[in-house]
């Protein structure tokens, strides 16, 4: 399987974009498969914790209005479920690779991720819920891609408790597994974070 | 008297006895993925012909709740797949064999001669070579079926690198279903095989295991594999 990975990323390309569908394609109730990590009320004191990979930093703690205030992106996809299932879904947010330049993160030299310079990128991103009920662990160059956000609205609306409020993740490249909801915490790091099913036996890439 | 021909080339049986271990883990860790979501049913108006598959068929063959497991098998047979059927298309090419297994214009006539003597309502078998052209249009067929397996795989394997190749699909539904219909086929062509097999007999059976064929040659109908030597 990890060889597959290898095999997979040779081919990679942030050029490949996923498949893009008129707003009137997305379902109008977009479905809900999971509550891992979701199974308490939001906390009321909700922020994004960003931790800086020297310790000695203090994490950046953000709400979601310094999200807001990024350059708003929508996608309309075909969501694709590890079980096989597929919806088309209209969701709003803020590119993840902006917010990365914009808060200088995932990098060693505390620039803003150049693709150009992979030595300097960190190789995975890491994310969990607040209560770390579900965690998930995502290659920098599927983090990076033009189509991954930090997502806070579905269908033009708030998302909602289920789909993971305030602030979620949609990475199209990926199946729904990597899409965690509820962000609470993001980290990076070399070696892969820990990530809910790859625990279960799936494969840790999931790359489509 | 009897006479021995050379009927099977050595690559050719290994390649067809590769393929159907690899075909199977195929198939079984599809039927592993495809149970964790198989809305699939044959109907007529409200009425459910045929599901795929019912909850018995599951528990029987202990399928239920092992999708990573079955993704883990396909994703690494399907190598070995690709590679087996790769290498046999391409010995059929360099070695001439493509000739007794690519239809030609008669085959579609002797096709239907040879359905109606197998199924009794045809005294005589027409005359061939090697294969007969029911026999020729079913193994192009499948070798078809593996291209289209293939491709309606990476269709949703990797439906954003190869965006393309789903959109020419008819997209990551479609081809999904696609697959699973090619797998029906598999499996509706291996119970029409083995029963060809057994009607044909042992010394056609074995010769795809030693490669020889003996062949009795007062014998008023031949089997097969007449001129081929």
């Amino acid at each position: 399987m990890n060889a597959n990975e290898q095999v997979a990323k040779t081919y990679f390309s942030n050029t490949h974009l996923v498949r893009t569908f008129a707003v009137e394609d997305a379902a109008k109730k977009a479905r809900v498969n999971g509550y891992d990590g979701i199974k308490t009320p939001i906390p009321e004191d909700w922020k994004l914790q960003v931790d800086h990979p020297s310790e000695t930093d203090q994490p950046l703690m953000l709400t979601i209005e310094d999200i807001k205030a990024l350059p708003k992106h929508e996608i309309v996809y075909e969501f694709k479920c590890i079980e096989g299932w597929s919806q088309v879904q209209h969701w709003g947010g803020a590119r993840l690779s902006d917010f990365l330049a914009n808060y200088k993160l995932g990098t060693k030299s505390g620039n803003g991720p150049n693709p150009a310079n992979t030595n300097d990128l960190y190789k995975y991103v890491g994310l969990e819920t607040p209560d770390e009920g579900y965690y998930v662990g995502i290659d920098m160059e599927s983090a990076l891609h033009p189509q991954t956000l930090l997502a806070y609205e579905l269908n033009g609306q708030p998302i909602t408790a289920p789909h993971g409020a305030p602030l979620r993740l949609i990475i199209p490249v990926k199946y729904g597994v990597k899409n965690l909801k509820r962000i609470g915490r993001i980290f990076f790091a070399d070696e892969r974070p820990r990530d809910f099913w790859a625990e279960r036996g799936y494969d840790y890439y999931v790359g489509l | 008297m009897k006479r021995i021909v050379h009927k099977h080339p050595l690559a050719i049986r290994w390649f067809h006895w590769i393929n159907f271990p690899v075909l199977f883990v195929m198939i079984w860790s599809g039927l592993l993925i495809y149970w964790a979501y198989d809305p699939y049913k044959i109907q007529i108006g409200d009425y459910t012909l045929l599901s795929f598959f019912p909850d018995g068929f599951y528990k029987f063959l202990h399928v239920p709740r092992r999708l990573a497991e079955g993704m883990a098998w396909h994703w690494v047979f399907m190598w070995l797949f690709m590679l087996n059927g790769l290498l046999y298309v391409g010995y059929t090419f360099i070695s001439g064999e493509w000739r007794h297994l690519v239809p030609n214009r008669n085959s579609f006539r002797e096709a239907i001669q040879v359905t109606l003597y197998d199924l009794g309502l045809r005294k005589t078998q027409p005359p061939f070579i090697k294969y007969n052209g029911a026999q020729k249009i079913a193994y192009f067929s499948i070798m078809l079926m593996g291209v289209g397996s293939v491709l309606t795989g990476f269709a949703i394997y990797k439906p954003t690198q190869f965006a393309w190749l789903t959109s020419l699909l008819g997209g990551y539904k479609a081809a999904r279903l696609e697959h699973f219909v090619l797998t029906v086929g598999y499996v509706l062509f291996f119970f029409v095989h083995i029963g060809q097999v057994i009607r044909a007999g042992w010394q056609n059976f074995q010769s795809m295991v030693t490669g020889f064929e003996v062949i009795k040659s007062h014998d008023p109908e031949p089997p097969h594999a007449w001129a081929y030597g």
